[in-house]
């Protein structure tokens, strides 16, 4: 059934009108012109449209608009600007990470969120951390090198 | 090179906005008088024909420089590469190059993201152009400096007398804003082997500045800051959503269609004719929604495939639609092998494997005043153009496809599929649309790359020489679907609106130099399982069928050297007579420190165990050796590739940085096809559907260390990179489990499962 919802998405409000049922991948994709985060499955097995909610990576693919509440959303486009990169943005483009790059959300957020509650990770408890993303491109050796630099600015 | 920058006149859609046309001046000195090098500079642009210097190279008015490509990055760095060659030959900064890419309305037809040609073939071209961009705008300088043209030099995009640099003309005051008038000699041919030289010489590599180096690329800020537009991201007025719907049983085609059953859905909408079959909707979601609500009858169709367990068989006993013997033979093998004291044999198996790209394809096509405009994610842009022309029976000029980054390309994935549908789509329905595929789609429906057998024997005389050599693939043709989606036939639009068909065949054979006095090496090809719209369709998945054959060819030598008591690396280098491959095997030993014995090791008890091996290959002019170092849990059966090490000769490096994280990424792909990928199927469809059904390569797998040596030769042209280090990848993992066990395993993927029963 048609509803609007009110969404708090990278601080700013917005109210979208849809099916309750509708993956809030959509309504950041189409109705707030988000171009992140991407549909990579839509079934929470690869998180290329991993967004964080009230802090923590959630599957935008398979979370309904109306489970979000009040919760804040912030998305990679939020995280982090040219002038005021995340450490892992700076260390995403010093390592060249990205191949293809239509997976950089998953990896990106979940890792925002471990390295800004785990300091000093040791390379098995990032690898732990990041389990079950997927890149396709095989990146993963930079992607790890990323981690560790971003991991290092953040103390 | 910034791509950055949005509002620069430089973005995808100031190109798009100016239709093609995208030499804009900026303070261009308009008005001065140009009328001796009229000749080689107008002001109207020149068709874009590939025997026009314009259809490579612009110097805009502010001096920067527009090179249009008509290949595409995929992600490699091919983009930055082709920039630093431009910007060395014009001997303009790097700074000022920007690289346009794979637009049918600003490129020619250089064949697209193919074969791992984009430096060894398009960058040949764009070196080509630059150069003669450089002598025309050198020529111009000496005709406004009145000094001789050999008496001018070059500096950052300023011309000047080598003696006197106040006698000076910048780029932009001779040409900015104004075109090329200059032709080249085009061979005449298009696609990959295009080749359109001017008179100018290019630069001796001992003076290069820019080519070389590790120069960052500066396409991956856009996108971590989530600023640059991916194909699944472009929008436009109008615009509808779409998804396709495909049988339960692979073959069926729709007998009745009950849209009343979607009714509750707004503006959701069928489109269907004959086997295909489409749901259109304003709202993604709703599109979505409808195409799982549908109810649609199909034909009451035989489940078209073998048991997966038989698929090995099959192709076994499969009469050969196409044999090929290449090279020619040497010697008689036949004969050889009658007169050998020992005969080794071995049989390798390769399942299907999917391109299962990042996220499933997608297209946008809008049908506007007899003009189609599509946004893809295409390896082939162009070749796309004439497919969408077919289908929509319009000419191709009328057809303007515009390369967007899709969601991942490693071949003939279901990108050019995407763009078919989206074309009859947007024809059914009047208006602009969007067709993205579902995970399931994706992963279930891409052309697939081949599965084969591989049949290897030597025939060894009585002192231990290897006499004879004798090896066969049979498999699924990797041109089963073409390459790409120039022609309806190869596309499932194609094929589900039921045009006669032309299945191809192609397969190949070991690229390598081991020199045996009698040598045969061939193919032969066997009929898709499913002539019409099958999910198991075969085409090109990264470094198309290398990784099968080599897989095979490099485990054989393996288990040569082992029946011989020899070591893998000594074995090599006593057959091996490229000098190229002798230098890349003995850089990967040495860089690996790789210990002369021969395998297996007989040192290890225990559960855990581990073991090293090599393998090499040649791909189009480079060599790659690697060694693997696994690690294997005999108990469980799984394997860790803990080290890889390999040495790499492409020629000339462009971007040592950009091969580097080129050869990594094969590396981590090749082990997850390696260790994890087989596409399953039942007697119905394809049921290898999502990450859990197809699963690849996790980051906890990961090796702990890829080392790369790359090797120079700046002498030689560049031979490519985005293939070459994925063909070797399996066999070096076969044998280092070999090294570790004594066990061989001759079937693909080294799954936990598979990899416990051959032990035990």
């Amino acid at each position: 059934m048609t509803q609007k919802f009110s969404l708090n998405v990278n601080g700013k409000a917005s109210t979208v009108e849809a099916d309750d049922d509708m993956p809030l991948l959509y309504a950041l994709r189409n109705d707030l012109g988000l171009n992140n985060p991407h549909f990579g499955c839509g079934l929470a097995q690869c998180g290329a449209c991993t967004v964080h909610l009230d802090g923590q990576p959630i599957r935008s693919c398979i979370t309904p608009v109306s489970a979000v509440g009040d919760g804040k959303i912030v998305t990679l486009a939020g995280l982090g600007t040219p002038d005021k990169p995340h450490p892992l943005q700076t260390a995403y483009v010093e390592e060249e990470v990205p191949q293809c790059a239509y997976c950089i959300n998953g990896w990106i957020m979940t890792a925002a969120a471990f390295l800004r509650d785990k300091k000093k990770p040791t390379d098995a408890e990032i690898r732990e951390a990041l389990t079950g993303l997927k890149c396709r491109c095989g990146t993963h050796m930079a992607i790890l090198r990323a981690v560790k630099r971003a991991a290092a600015m953040m103390g | 090179m910034t791509r950055q920058d949005k509002s620069t006149i430089f973005s995808r859609r100031a190109v798009l906005k100016a239709g093609g046309a995208l030499v804009i001046s900026i303070g261009a000195p308009a008005t001065l008088a140009h009328a001796a090098d009229d000749a080689m500079a107008i002001a109207a642009k020149p068709p874009l024909t590939p025997d026009q210097l314009s259809s490579y190279i612009a110097v805009n008015g502010d001096g920067t420089v527009a090179a249009y490509f008509g290949k595409m990055d995929m992600g490699q760095g091919l983009f930055t590469a082709v920039g630093q060659i431009v910007a060395e030959e014009l001997d303009v900064p790097f700074k000022a190059v920007k690289v346009f890419m794979g637009d049918t309305a600003t490129s020619v037809n250089q064949g697209g993201a193919s074969g791992s040609t984009g430096l060894q073939e398009g960058g040949k071209q764009m070196r080509m152009a630059a150069a003669e961009a450089r002598r025309v705008l050198v020529a111009m300088a000496a005709d406004k400096l009145n000094v001789a043209a050999d008496q001018l030099t070059v500096t950052d995009g300023v011309v000047h007398a080598a003696s006197d640099a106040a006698k000076k003309v910048s780029y932009a005051e001779l040409i900015g804003g104004r075109y090329f008038n200059v032709h080249l000699d085009w061979n005449g041919k298009y696609g990959n082997p295009l080749y359109a030289p001017g008179k100018a010489q290019p630069k001796d590599p001992k003076d290069y500045k820019i080519v070389g180096q590790p120069i960052k690329r500066e396409d991956i800020a856009p996108k971590v800051f989530a600023q640059e537009d991916f194909c699944t991201d472009v929008k436009v007025p109008g615009m509808v959503h779409a998804r396709m719907i495909r049988p339960a049983i692979a073959g069926a085609v729709p007998v009745s269609v009950d849209e009343s059953s979607i009714k509750n859905i707004p503006t959701a909408k069928v489109v269907w004719d004959k086997g295909f079959l489409g749901v259109v909707a304003d709202k993604e979601w709703d599109a979505i929604k409808a195409s799982q609500q549908l109810k649609v009858v199909w034909s009451d169709t035989a489940p078209p495939f073998p048991d997966q367990a038989a698929l090995y068989d099959h192709i076994r006993k499969a009469a050969p639609r196409k044999r090929s013997v290449e090279p020619a033979e040497t010697g008689n093998v036949d004969e050889a092998f009658k007169s050998a004291a020992r005969v080794i044999e071995a049989e390798y198996e390769w399942p299907f494997q999917s391109h299962s790209s990042m996220g499933p394809a997608c297209a946008l096509v809008e049908i506007k005043d007899g003009k189609v405009t599509c946004w893809s994610g295409t390896q082939k842009s162009h070749f796309v153009r004439a497919g969408l022309a077919a289908i929509l029976e319009m000419p191709p000029d009328a057809v303007h496809v515009i390369w967007t980054p899709g969601p991942g390309s490693y071949g003939r994935n279901d990108a050019d599929d995407a763009a078919m549908d989206a074309a009859v789509l947007a024809k059914a329905v009047g208006k602009p649309v969007r067709v993205q595929y579902m995970r399931n789609q994706g992963t279930g429906w891409d052309p697939k790359g081949p599965a084969s057998t591989h049949h290897a024997r030597a025939a060894i005389d009585a002192q231990g020489n290897v006499i004879a050599y004798d090896f066969v693939s049979k498999g699924f043709s990797r041109v089963d679907v073409d390459t790409n989606g120039s022609k309806p036939f190869d596309t499932l639009a194609g094929q589900t609106l039921g045009v006669a068909l032309k299945s191809g065949d192609g397969f190949g054979v070991p690229a390598e130099s081991y020199k045996f006095d009698n040598k045969r090496t061939a193919w032969e090809t066997i009929p898709p399982l499913l002539d019409r719209a099958s999910p198991l369709r075969s085409s090109h998945l990264r470094d198309p069928v290398g990784p099968q054959i080599h897989f095979a060819s490099e485990s054989f030598m393996d288990e040569v050297a082992a029946a011989l008591n020899v070591d893998a690396v000594e074995f090599r280098l006593r057959y091996v007579k490229d000098a190229r491959d002798i230098a890349v095997i003995k850089a990967a030993a040495e860089k690996a420190n790789w210990q002369t014995r021969p395998s297996p090791r007989k040192d290890q008890t225990g559960d855990k165990v581990s073991g090293r091996g090599m393998a090499y290959a040649q791909r189009n002019g480079t060599r790659v050796a690697m060694v693997a170092e696994v690690d294997i849990d005999r108990r469980s059966g799984k394997i860790w590739v803990r080290k890889f090490t390999v040495a790499h000769d492409c020629g000339q490096i462009i971007n040592p940085d950009g091969i580097r994280m080129t050869v990594e990424g094969n590396v981590v792909q090749g082990i997850s096809r390696t260790l994890w990928e087989e596409v399953k199927f039942d007697h119905k469809t394809v049921t290898s559907v999502d990450w859990l059904t197809y699963p690849i390569l996790d980051i906890t797998e990961t090796p702990e260390q890829v080392d790369v040596v790359l090797i120079n030769h700046p002498e030689i042209a560049p031979s490519g990179a985005g293939e070459p280090s994925s063909r070797p990848v399996a066999a070096a993992i076969a044998n280092a489990i070999f090294d570790a066990t004594g066990v061989r395993i001759r079937r693909v993927p080294f799954s936990p499962g598979n990899v416990k029963s051959a032990l035990s």
